[in-house]
């Protein structure tokens, strides 16, 4: 188990106030002047050898991309947009950092803003976060009325931090939707390039990073990258919030060393699986767009990007969902299909279409009201959708397909025949329109 | 994709009360000057905090305030899910229905909500209404039901009855967590976050940063 001094959310549960002299106390704008005098490229250093990969999902390293912002600052204002748009099933530990720890991710913003040359800052939350909202807007007046931020800021850059909220749109989640949204617009996603490094908010060069890059920043810069870097594996290094939800005796947020096992993740923190280890049929390692693991895969999973990837699944969010033996694991794919169909924007055909068939197709198959040929034809079409869209929500609406497919396609034809020899059919009509 | 249009009856006009109008202020101020049309979303939902919903009017009262085509707001209106374009009940209940809170139980809470409230979007005698959303984004302590904006969490159906039953009665509901836990961790109390010295104040003792230029390697 990771050592609580080496853990950076000291307040994760709220146990402590989230107030500004409290998070102080905890070691937030401990040292935050000295990291502004030593220079933004030396800032952008120690990110990039700490090894940090972005947060959110994609695992981008975040020192690399701070670095892709223009050298010069030229006519257009540099942005910083943090993305706490949260709203990856099975995802909530931006959620915590915000109402518990928010002088963390405020104080990141200046050090990344900083970096970046950037003179504000907007932190977009997904509306339904209130609560988190308004425990951010306290703490980014209490950094203001501490001169901590502000115009004539005691750490000498000029920064404004402001807090902005969506509607309920998971798809404002994807960069490039989410700056659409914040212009006050639809939340669809824009071609790329240009990249937001180049044409962001307004058409000003903007970094976005997620809750949890930004926040991690500060302490990794006060412990230095070294230490950063000794946690985890190579290339996953660091440590992590985890969100385990589902069928786990106690499900629970918590942050570990990257690359913990799966299992020890589990059982050392969430009380194992419900029923025990032997019960465990499936899990989700990181958040719903990522393909599902067996049992069997999960004893030896390792919980970093290259471990999972190496499984054709991915580390994603580091949101586990724990299925027993008791899922439906058909039932709990669809419902996951109708939420990507649900969340899609609209703008490219094969998502807009494809993830309403693909729902269609599973609720049949989730009653075995559907053909043996079905399933390879569904496969076809996660196919034909993963890749082709605008941004990733096609691909991430197909994975969750595929590895339903890939590990429990026996399931769904026993589920077929079984529905079959029930009803005394020999044939279904294959429906997939509303 | 969800698609949503107006409803069909609509009230004659739309005025901002002076407290939602000063609000609206502050958040336009939050954007550059000629980028008001940021402040859309904000200003949309405490349109639905004062009136309970957005109504096809104050979309176009927006749509001035903000120098936006109306077209525009009413695209913003109906992609975003969050927006009532109908009168919901004087409470609203939010129910996660995605699969980490149905694996949870959200099935059988969303039961209690059609026995005791009726079929989606119908207000109920009491002045009680429910819908099924996606994820709310609070999956460790599922399942989860939104209450007028705040989270009530790890709910039983028989939490969400009396939840329902206070609704009723015109109390108020204090949201979090229905079991004995704090917040997101681990029920039973935290295993972690215990080393009495992360609290003492000694992390707010002055560091020195490590790889300083010119000081270590």
């Amino acid at each position: 188990m990771l050592a609580d001094k080496d853990r950076i959310f000291l307040n994760l549960y709220g146990a402590h106030g989230a107030d500004l002299e409290s998070a102080k106390k905890r070691g937030a704008w401990n040292g935050t002047a000295d990291m502004i005098s030593a220079g933004r490229d030396w800032i952008i250093t120690q990110v990039k050898e700490s090894g940090l990969r972005g947060r959110g999902g994609a695992g981008f390293p975040t020192g690399l991309k701070w670095s892709f912002m223009p050298k010069q600052v030229t006519d257009r204002p540099h942005y910083l947009v943090v993305n706490a748009d949260e709203s990856e099933p099975g995802t909530c530990k931006d959620r915590d950092i915000m109402r518990h720890d928010p002088h963390l991710l405020i104080e990141g913003c200046l050090i990344a803003s900083f970096a970046m040359q950037a003179h504000a800052c907007y932190i977009y939350l997904r509306g339904e976060y209130v609560a988190e909202r308004e425990a951010m807007e306290k703490a980014v007046k209490e950094a203001y009325a501490a001169k901590l931020i502000g115009k004539n800021n005691i750490h000498g850059w000029d920064f404004d931090c402001y807090i902005h909220h969506g509607a309920g749109a998971y798809i404002c989640g994807e960069e490039t939707a989410l700056l659409e949204s914040l212009e006050g617009k639809k939340g669809q996603p824009r071609l790329k390039p240009p990249f937001p490094a180049n044409s962001g908010l307004y058409g000003c060069p903007t970094t976005v990073n997620n809750v949890e890059s930004i926040a991690v920043a500060p302490t990794i810069i006060r412990r230095g990258a070294k230490w950063f870097a000794g946690i985890g594996r190579p290339n996953n290094t660091g440590t992590k919030v985890f969100c385990v939800s589902g069928h786990v005796n106690k499900p629970c947020n918590v942050e570990e060393a990257m690359s913990i096992p799966l299992r020890t993740l589990l059982e050392e923190h969430c009380g194992g699986v419900r029923g025990g280890w032997g019960n465990l049929k499936a899990v989700i390692p990181g958040g719903s767009s990522v393909r599902m693991i067996t049992a069997a895969m999960a004893e030896e999973a390792l919980m970093d990007f290259d471990s999972l990837s190496a499984m054709k699944s991915g580390l994603g969010t580091a949101a586990v969902i724990v299925m027993d033996q008791s899922t439906d694991v058909v039932r709990a794919i669809a419902r996951i299909a109708y939420f990507y169909k649900h969340e899609s924007c609209g703008q490219c055909t094969p998502c807009r279409e494809g993830t309403g068939w693909m729902w269609r197709v599973l609720e049949r198959m989730a009653r075995g009201e559907a053909e043996h040929s079905e399933i390879d034809l569904l496969l076809d079409v996660a196919g034909q959708v993963e890749g082709h869209t605008i941004c990733a929500l096609g691909d991430a609406a197909a994975w969750p397909v595929q590895g339903l497919i890939r590990h429990f396609r026996h399931e769904i034809e026993e589920r077929i025949d079984r529905y079959r020899a029930a009803k005394g059919v020999h044939q279904v009509k294959m429906v997939a329109a509303e | 994709m969800s698609v949503r249009r107006l409803a069909a009856e609509q009230p004659a006009s739309f005025a901002f009360k002076p407290e939602t109008l000063e609000t609206a202020k502050w958040w336009i101020a939050k954007y550059p000057g000629d980028r008001k049309q940021s402040a859309v979303i904000p200003i949309l939902w405490l349109i639905q905090k004062q009136e309970g919903w957005v109504s096809e009017p104050a979309i176009r009262t927006l749509a001035e305030m903000l120098d936006m085509p109306v077209i525009r707001v009413l695209e913003v209106a109906t992609f975003y899910t969050m927006f009532h374009l109908a009168p919901v009940g004087k409470h609203h209940l939010q129910l996660c229905g995605t699969t980490p809170c149905v694996l949870r139980g959200a099935e059988d809470l969303k039961k209690v909500c059609k026995s005791r409230i009726g079929g989606k979007f119908e207000i109920s005698a009491k002045g009680l209404s429910w819908e099924e959303v996606e994820c709310v984004g609070a999956c460790v302590n599922a399942p989860v039901v939104a209450i007028d904006d705040y989270y009530h969490e790890d709910l039983s159906p028989d939490d969400l009855e009396k939840l329902i039953d206070a609704l009723e009665r015109g109390e108020t509901v204090k949201p979090g967590s229905a079991r004995p836990r704090q917040t997101s961790a681990p029920e039973g109390g935290a295993l972690t976050l215990k080393d009495p010295s992360l609290y003492d104040g000694s992390l707010a003792q002055p560091v020195t940063l490590p790889n300083l230029p010119g000081k270590s390697a």
